[in-house]
């Protein structure tokens, strides 16, 4: 029983990693550009989808990978030079509807490129196989996942709190008027930002490829667990992003195992595992509730 | 121009008398099946298969000329019920098929039968219709959506697997899923897991699987989430320590683009591209030679619904005006050769067939296939007839 304690909170910080590589980018855009970008999840997409298509012409990994960021961010840049920022001035709801109708281009586009059937994207065999923590055997890769992660949210908190680009994205995310009016070329800043957002998601999709689908739609489920993540933490805050992440990533871990579980002792065992499933499922919007109830703008607000 | 425009009404009026009185002179067949979004690949297998056999009748369905309708449902019930109601009254079609998704499927059955268009279900058999909706103008010539799942709980029955984990996607189609499992199934199900429909990450379930001590695992998990969590299931080292059973569509077409890491598992369905007989030997060489790929068990059922309207409107002489008389000749699907072997429709017009298990095996070309291993139930029908009033 202790190890599966132990296992099940290893996977629910692992789980919180990968959020937060997901939901950094998220949170970046929306924050400093007050853009709601719904793409996101297909930049994700896209990112792992070119990341599988080097990985198979380089045969390796690494090298796909490599290959992959500065491809989405391509991708990235084009479309908010070309599209996006043509939408920054108007509210809200135009970006919804234009950003939802880029995840249906995006979805139906890999599919007319790469086909219908899910692109193989396999781990470097070295990190392929499980390694024993204790009395645990983990997969490796997962660990991996972890480090890059942690590495992630320490570099993004270096840059963005000890660097002069950090600063004007955090002015930026405080402050629009003021930053502009203090002589911060918001322009060019807003096309870094997105591109540095997408280049985290390519990054994040690029991870994930070998553990999930390489398929049109994979960024869809994705996208809604990040908005969790960054409503829960704040819009636009890094530390907030990393906050939000954990909390999500331990509770719905647990509202999965631990729930079930905690009612089997309780209930029959079909009423448990249905109910259990149901109350799973809903734990972290169960949260999300709670928090904006209590701080409604989020753990850490960027904008005061 | 006043005349004509006058007159154009009572013309259109004597159309419609004289189509009323004279045979058909063509048979309108809608297709709407899902072709657009993440879940539309079982519909372009389905379409293609319809294509293909359509085009080697020469276009013609028992001798009488056959217009084929296809319309995109976007999976969605709402999108699907608009384009059926265009399909039924504007095109007027005969026969509906090519649903692929349960949703959808009960979402444009009423009004087709409403209109006295026959439904020839090429995927979906949801059990309602199967009970106590059954309707004589309703056939499923794919199985009853519990019935692999069932064949699944008999297979690890008789290979005495004693204690076993169950996953499935908490969403109806899921809860069925187990349902049918449990019917069969006779050890002891020792964890039941239903993740949330499109679940990423699968680690919380698979440690779950390995601290509970089981001898096998059967999951159904549709779509992406099958292949997300057979990657992680691999990853964690489990891929030979614990025996897997599916049924068909978890070792289809999607999942075998990463055979590697189910190789040698078996799973269950109706139909496997091996079988021994001259239909799907012919189906099997065409569908490959039109279209670079072996069909998937979708591709198979929506072939043999073309083949089964081929004998039917043959089989009343092309009149299929008549509908009480079309109907009884697909019901008795006389002279109907399926791909799968034995075919027939108990009284609630869902299939009586052979459940087979069949396995992943890597083939002589390196690809993955399905290989048939050998019957697990015979003649099987489905547990809802009973609540069908139909005679």
């Amino acid at each position: 029983m202790s190890t599966l304690i132990l296992e099940q909170t290893l996977n629910g910080l692992q789980f919180s990693v990968t959020l937060f590589l997901i939901a950094a980018g998220l949170t970046l855009v929306f924050g400093v550009m007050n853009f709601v970008n719904l793409a996101h999840g297909s930049l994700f997409m896209v990112g792992a989808y070119f990341a599988a298509w080097f990985a198979g012409m380089a045969g390796s990994f690494w090298l796909g990978l490599l290959c992959a960021l500065p491809a989405t961010a391509a991708v990235g840049v084009a479309l908010e030079v070309l599209i996006l920022r043509r939408l920054y001035a108007k509210d809200h709801m135009v970006h919804v509807l234009a950003t939802f109708a880029l995840i249906l281009i995006f979805n139906d586009l890999v599919r007319i490129v790469w086909g219908p059937l899910p692109l193989p994207l396999n781990m470097p065999a070295a990190l392929s196989g499980a390694i024993n923590l204790g009395p645990v055997p983990y997969s490796s890769f997962r660990l991996v996942i972890m480090l890059v992660g942690s590495l992630v949210g320490v570099l993004l908190w270096l840059l963005v709190t000890r660097t002069r680009m950090g600063m004007w994205v955090r002015a930026g995310a405080n402050n629009r008027e003021m930053a502009v009016a203090m002589g911060v070329n918001v322009k060019q800043l807003y096309t870094l930002v997105f591109g540095f957002g997408v280049v985290l998601s390519a990054l994040a999709g690029a991870m994930l490829g070998p553990f999930v689908a390489v398929e049109a739609g994979m960024g869809d489920d994705v996208l809604i667990l990040a908005f969790v993540v960054v409503v829960i933490g704040g819009i636009g805050s890094v530390q907030g992003a990393a906050a939000g992440a954990l909390i999500v990533g331990v509770v719905d871990t647990l509202g999965r195992t631990a729930l079930p579980a905690l009612l089997g002792s309780l209930l029959s065992p079909t009423v448990a595992s249905s109910l259990g499933a149901a109350l799973g499922s809903m734990m972290i919007y169960l949260v999300m509730v709670l928090v904006l109830f209590w701080r409604p703008s989020g753990l850490f607000p960027a904008r005061t | 121009m006043k005349a004509l425009r006058f007159a154009s009404p009572l013309l259109a009026a004597l159309a419609m008398m004289s189509a009323q009185v004279q045979a058909a002179d063509n048979i309108k067949v809608g297709v709407l099946t899902t072709l657009s979004g993440p879940a539309s690949a079982p519909g372009i297998d389905q379409r293609d298969a319809i294509n293909l056999a359509m085009k080697l009748l020469g276009n013609k369905l028992g001798g009488l000329p056959a217009e084929l309708i296809t319309v995109d449902d976007q999976f969605s019930p709402d999108a699907a019920k608009q384009a059926a109601d265009r399909l039924l009254r504007r095109d007027k079609i005969d026969v509906l098929t090519g649903v692929i998704y349960s949703n959808v499927l009960l979402a444009v059955v009423p009004s087709a039968i409403a209109n006295k268009t026959i439904v020839v279900s090429s995927n979906a058999g949801p059990a309602a219709i199967a009970g106590k909706e059954c309707s004589p103008y309703f056939f499923s010539a794919s199985w009853q959506n519990d019935a692999t799942h069932e064949a699944a709980g008999k297979y690890m029955t008789d290979k005495g697997y004693k204690r076993v984990a169950l996953i499935a996607p908490n969403y109806p189609a899921g809860k069925d899923s187990a349902a049918g499992f449990k019917r069969f199934f006779k050890g002891e199900l020792v964890a039941e897991m239903y993740p949330k429909l499109g679940q990423l990450d699968f680690a919380a379930e698979i440690a779950q699987v390995r601290s509970a001590n089981v001898d096998a695992i059967y999951y159904f998990l549709p779509g992406g989430m099958g292949v997300n969590f057979t990657k992680q299931y691999a990853a964690a080292g489990m891929s030979n320590k614990i025996a897997r059973v599916f049924q068909a569509y978890d070792a289809d077409q999607q999942m075998l683009t990463i055979g590697e890491l189910i190789e040698g598992v078996v799973n269950t369905g109706q139909w496997s591209s091996d079988m021994d007989n001259e239909a799907n030997k012919r189906f099997v060489t065409e569908f490959t030679k039109a279209y670079g790929r072996v069909p998937s068990m979708y591709a198979s059922q929506a072939w043999d619904v073309v083949g089964l309207l081929d004998v039917a409107v043959r089989n009343v002489g092309g009149k299929i005006e008549d509908r009480e008389a079309f109907i009884a000749a697909i019901h008795a699907a006389k002279g109907f050769k399926s791909v799968r072997g034995d075919f027939r429709f108990g009284r609630n017009q869902f299939p009586i067939q052979n459940q087979y298990a069949r396995v992943v095996t890597k083939g002589a070309d390196g690809k993955y296939q399905n290989r048939m291993v050998g019957p697990v139930m015979k003649d099987h029908g489905d547990a809802y007839i009973g609540e069908c009033a139909m005679k």
